[in-house]
């Protein structure tokens, strides 16, 4: 590590501070990351580096100013991270806490496992977005891909757009809110009464995301459990 | 995993940096791919003739004795220029004869593919290692395929690289495994593809040629494959004129294609589109799953 980087390691919270990575590695700029306890950062030329601020556990701010790979911001706790591009397979993916803002689309297996925190993409997500979520609350301002909330357990997924074939197969106790069209619902899911706590749930959801009364909660529909897959039922069988 | 990438060039004026910009983005896709490689390149046409392109199995083949060989068998004038141990053999008369002729006739070779424009080249190894030697930056052309293959189908040998072609001037690059291909092979066979390997790549590419020489068009074949494939893929195919990408409809295969009005791009992943000129403004997306993507140049 260069003696710039050690001391910009060792300085206290800064506002701003710049990490490019046509110039440091991808190791530095995450060493840099997970070791800061505060303050802001602006990551430049990501050119689709994988794994960029994954594991961060500080409630630091991270601008991130590109496309990036798989899995950035992966494991996050409590970090707030905007990637000003699209972002590439399992961003998010198991995220703890924090916010994690993409600003273009989302590659598969967005929010992928997440446990807690927000994860909000303003474009589309593809294929298998918060699949196996449990307790994350992602919000998608476009479509999404097929196989969403695939064996999702806890948390909340608001789709803006349509959603795409096989929604919520095998789900759990996850919620979703879709105000366009969904392709197909998965095995076990079905569309539900919205009723005024989900609408409040909802509602609060939008605020989070930066998304203004402009969106009505009554276009939505919520989709869940029918809680038919729980216990092993013969007449299932073909389902399992 | 595999790594893939491809460029579609529109302007004319950056035919000259084909081969340099294939070679940067193929080096990004290393790490996808690190136990062999290969490219298809698209260059400007012969004017009727034909080029086979072929690699050495056996290294004491000697392409001169080749050369003499094919042209007596056919009868055409050949020519032939070498490129380590790849050789690009130029016949002015019937390419597809020439190349089964080849295939039936000189074991210690691998033919790697038959048209007016398309050259492929192959080897084992790290692929940055097979670019340079290959010398895949000095390259100029209209459009070209690359590929970096982790094996998980069939052994790590020229054989087994991609792209692979079977017909004149089409080839295709495959991330994934097909899981009918053993039965639909024989099935090609019967319509008269001729395969040199038991790899299931090499059966899509002879789908694709057979479709297309029973009158398909490039989009119409790949339409046709979603309902005769069976497998995980995510395929990039060149023809003389045309780049067409498909996904399997579980599309667990990774893709991005970026487009500006200079070229059309496809990448594994975006790092291998990152250094394209132009990539800032460009329009980037996800191809959709079972949707076919095509371009053709007019």
């Amino acid at each position: 590590m260069s003696p710039a980087m050690d001391g910009m390691r060792s300085a206290p919270a800064t506002r701003n501070t710049r990490l490019d990575l046509a110039e440091l590695t991808l190791r530095q700029v995450n060493e840099t990351l997970q070791k800061a306890e505060a303050g802001d950062f602006v990551i430049t030329h990501p050119r689709g580096a994988h794994a960029l601020g994954a594991g961060l556990m500080s409630p630091i701010g991270v601008s991130i100013e590109g496309h990036v790979g798989y899995y950035c911001g992966g494991m996050n706790q409590h970090a707030n991270i905007v990637i000003n591009g699209n972002a590439g397979t399992g961003v998010a993916e198991n995220m703890m806490s924090g916010r994690v803002h993409v600003k273009g689309d989302a590659s598969q297996s967005a929010g992928a496992t997440g446990c807690g925190g927000l994860l909000v993409i303003d474009g589309n997500a593809s294929a298998r977005l918060g699949i196996s979520l449990r307790g994350l609350d992602i919000v998608v301002k476009g479509s999404i891909g097929h196989m969403a909330a695939f064996m999702a357990q806890a948390g909340n997924i608001v789709v803006l757009g349509d959603a795409g074939d096989a929604l919520g197969d095998s789900i759990y106790e996850a919620r979703l809110f879709v105000r366009g069209k969904v392709a197909s619902l998965g095995t076990d899911c079905i569309a539900k009464e919205m009723r005024e706590e989900h609408r409040v749930l909802l509602r609060g959801l939008l605020d989070a995301a930066g998304i203004g009364p402009e969106v009505d909660v009554a276009e939505f529909t919520r989709y869940g459990s029918a809680r038919t897959l729980y216990h092993f039922h013969i007449d299932n069988l073909g389902s399992y | 995993m595999c790594g893939i990438v491809g460029l579609f060039l529109k302007d004319k004026a950056l035919e000259p940096e084909l081969g340099r910009l294939t070679a940067a983005m193929l080096h990004e896709m290393c790490g996808r791919g690190p136990d062999s490689a290969g490219f298809a390149v698209y260059g400007t046409g012969t004017g009727g003739a034909s080029k086979i392109c072929a690699v050495k199995r056996l290294a004491t083949l000697d392409w001169q004795d080749v050369t003499a060989r094919l042209a007596r068998a056919t009868g055409s004038k050949v020519t032939c220029e070498t490129i380590e141990d790849h050789a690009v053999l130029r016949i002015e008369g019937d390419g597809a004869k020439a190349r089964t002729w080849l295939i039936e006739n000189v074991p210690e070779a691998t033919v790697l593919s038959e048209g007016e424009a398309i050259e492929i080249y192959k080897g084992v190894g790290d692929p940055d290692a097979i670019s340079a030697r290959l010398r895949l930056a000095s390259f100029s052309g209209t459009h070209a395929i690359g590929h970096t293959r982790m094996a998980t189908e069939s052994a790590v040998t020229i054989a087994g690289s991609h792209p692979f072609s079977t017909g004149r001037d089409t080839c295709l690059v495959h991330n994934g495994s097909l899981s009918n291909h053993n039965r639909l092979r024989e099935t090609l066979r019967r319509h008269g593809e001729r395969f040199q390997t038991e790899n299931d790549t090499e059966v899509a590419a002879g789908y694709l040629s057979w479709r297309m020489r029973s009158g398909d068009t490039l989009e119409q074949a790949l339409e046709h494959a979603l309902d005769d494939l069976d497998g995980f893929y995510t395929f990039v195919v060149g023809t003389r004129d045309g780049f067409a990408v498909l996904r399997d409809p579980v599309a667990c295969k990774p893709a991005v294609m970026a487009e500006t009005d200079e070229w059309v791009a496809f990448g594994s992943e975006f790092r291998a589109l990152a250094a394209l000129p132009g990539i800032d403004g460009a329009r980037i997306w996800e191809p959709a799953p079972a949707t076919v993507y095509a371009w053709t140049r007019s």
